[in-house]
């Protein structure tokens, strides 16, 4: 690809992006800074609390369907989940759930980018990423939900659950997915486990290509902000297909293949589980 | 042969005064058990993730859900749906579990996955109408809790030392936040969603019964009978309310401590549709 006619997704904020996915002058933000709903546990911790607290929820279309996005900001918090930017997300679901259960069919994108639960209000984020989770497995069953996982930061904690949860997941290169990222699986089981500083290795386990070439993502695209936004409007197109989260046979037999004691490098699990073995 | 389970597994000892059953299954580790146990009327399906020294993935032996652990879950919640039973059977997860496991394998083979799987059967499980219990016996942490628990139409929760709620242990926590463990533990004093202990998770109106004065570690019978009656109503609750998670923004403690997921709530419905 010209790199010059490139115009990077990565770069763009978490409203550069939802404006991007959505059809040209179709953006309608819900929620904005406007309405000024903050954290209210952060500033309890002396900590300035953003007023979108780093999720933008948008309205909108994509080719001309009445489409949803949330996206959340790496830039503030590292997009961790608190208990108003995840009930930001849930509710977003939420309201679509009810609209496609009218028979009205909205089409739910996640644009994820986020460390996990925000630490200053731990159980509270965790209590929203549970009803994310709930949210995502009851609209499925109307429309497919779609993931983006563009990168820097990746998707990490409980929601990568949601991500997994997602009816199509689209990575870049330069994402990551994983439930434990690098520097808690260092902290808990040690730098001989892994090194959190090491990112060839942390790419070579939870990097885009490795989960798209496992099969644990769909589609892999190039950080172009036209490419992922043609990947979305594909993933709306694909026939319907059983989600990987309802796959428990398939995944408990190749797990059964699986010797800890003798594990399979990357490369070699991308011939165990490429997407033509059959899953 | 796999050795034999910690035996100050608090998941273990109240699965077993539930099911008086071992509850190994043939399939899966013997991390996970699962069987059936009288409550009330009713069948009900207990599942338990429990430690195991001998367990095949050295990450996940001590009560941590796994990749082994998630997916069992997730097969034996299934399992429970395609039981013929009218009305449909209610399931009970039993849940002390410390945290997800954490390893290099784990993330390569997708733990991340195992657990949605396993979130993603308790949740169609009560989207199917059986209804879906949590009691927290022990631990109930993170990316675990979140497979195994969260999903549940009702929490019941033993009020008890080592009851535990959080998302994060408590030394991972200080390191990412720049903490130490004491000024981590002064902050959960103030801020509610912060603290570990059981009865600040209850203030934010997260658990829908808390069972005071019962021997966690020792269970009477006097103790388990009130655990049973505790379910009991906890199922009957279920049956007849929404599928989905909404009483959790009901009580009068989420009115307070959760205000500001519940308005969220409010506005973007008020905004959905263009004026």
């Amino acid at each position: 690809m010209n790199l010059a006619a490139r115009k990077s997704f990565i770069e763009l904020s978490a409203r550069e992006r939802a404006r991007a996915i959505l059809d040209a002058g179709t953006f309608r933000e819900l929620l904005g800074p406007f309405a000024r709903l903050k954290s209210p546990w952060l500033p309890l911790q002396d900590i300035v609390a953003q007023a979108d607290d780093g999720v933008v929820v948008a309205r909108g279309r994509i080719q001309g369907h009445p489409a949803v996005i949330a996206a959340l900001e790496s830039a503030y918090q590292g997009g961790s989940i608190g208990e108003v930017s995840g009930a930001k997300i849930a509710a977003a679901l939420e309201l679509a759930l009810r609209d496609c259960e009218r028979g009205e069919r909205v089409w739910p994108v996640l644009l994820l980018e986020t460390g996990g639960v925000r630490l200053q209000e731990a159980n509270l984020g965790l209590a929203a990423i549970a009803e994310i989770h709930a949210a995502i497995v009851a609209l499925r069953r109307h429309v497919p939900v779609v993931g983006v996982i563009a990168g820097m930061v990746g998707c990490f904690g409980g929601m990568s659950l949601a991500a997994a949860l997602c009816s199509r997941l689209i990575m870049t290169r330069q994402a990551r997915l994983g439930l434990n990222g690098p520097e808690v699986i260092e902290q808990e089981a040690g730098i001989t486990e892994l090194d959190s500083l090491d990112g060839p290795l942390i790419w070579s386990l939870m990097g885009g290509a490795q989960r798209h070439a496992t099969a644990l993502a769909d589609t892999l695209t190039e950080d172009d902000t036209d490419a992922l936004a043609r990947a979305v409007r594909a993933a709306f197109k694909l026939p319907a297909s059983t989600p990987r989260s309802e796959q428990v046979e398939a995944f408990c037999t190749r797990l059964r293949q699986i010797d800890p004691a003798n594990p399979p490098t990357p490369l070699a699990l991308r011939q165990l589980w490429s997407a033509e073995h059959p899953r | 042969m796999s050795a034999a389970p910690s035996p100050n597994s608090r998941g273990l000892l109240w699965f077993e005064a539930l099911t008086a059953q071992s509850g190994r299954v043939s399939d899966a580790p013997a991390t996970l058990r699962s069987a059936d146990a009288q409550i009330g009327a009713e069948l009900t399906r207990c599942i338990a993730v429990v430690p195991d020294a001998g367990s095949r993935f050295p990450r996940a032996r001590q009560g941590e859900v796994g990749l082994e652990e998630a997916w069992s879950l997730a097969r034996e919640v299934r399992r429970a749906m395609a039981m013929p039973a009218v009305p449909r059977r209610a399931l009970l997860a039993v849940v002390d579990v410390a945290s997800q496991a954490y390893g290099r394998l784990e993330e390569m083979l997708g733990i991340h996955l195992a657990c949605a799987a396993a979130a993603d059967a308790y949740a169609s499980a009560r989207l199917a109408g059986h209804p879906v219990i949590a009691l927290l016996v022990g631990r109930a942490m993170s990316g675990a809790f979140l497979a195994h628990g969260y999903q549940a139409n009702r929490i019941v929760a033993l009020d008890a030392p080592g009851v535990l709620v959080h998302a994060m242990s408590e030394e991972a926590a200080a390191r990412v936040t720049r903490r130490t463990v004491e000024a981590l533990r002064l902050l959960g004093e103030r801020i509610t969603p912060m603290a570990y202990d059981v009865r600040s998770f209850a203030r934010l109106g997260l658990v829908d019964v808390l069972i005071t004065g019962v021997n966690a570690d020792a269970p009477q019978p006097q103790d388990v009978a009130r655990v049973r009656s505790a379910l009991e109503h906890a199922i009957a609750a279920a049956r007849a309310a929404p599928a989905d998670l909404s009483n959790r923004r009901h009580s009068p403690q989420a009115r307070v401590s959760r205000a500001a997921s519940i308005e969220v709530r409010t506005r973007m419905a008020a905004e959905w549709d263009v004026p």
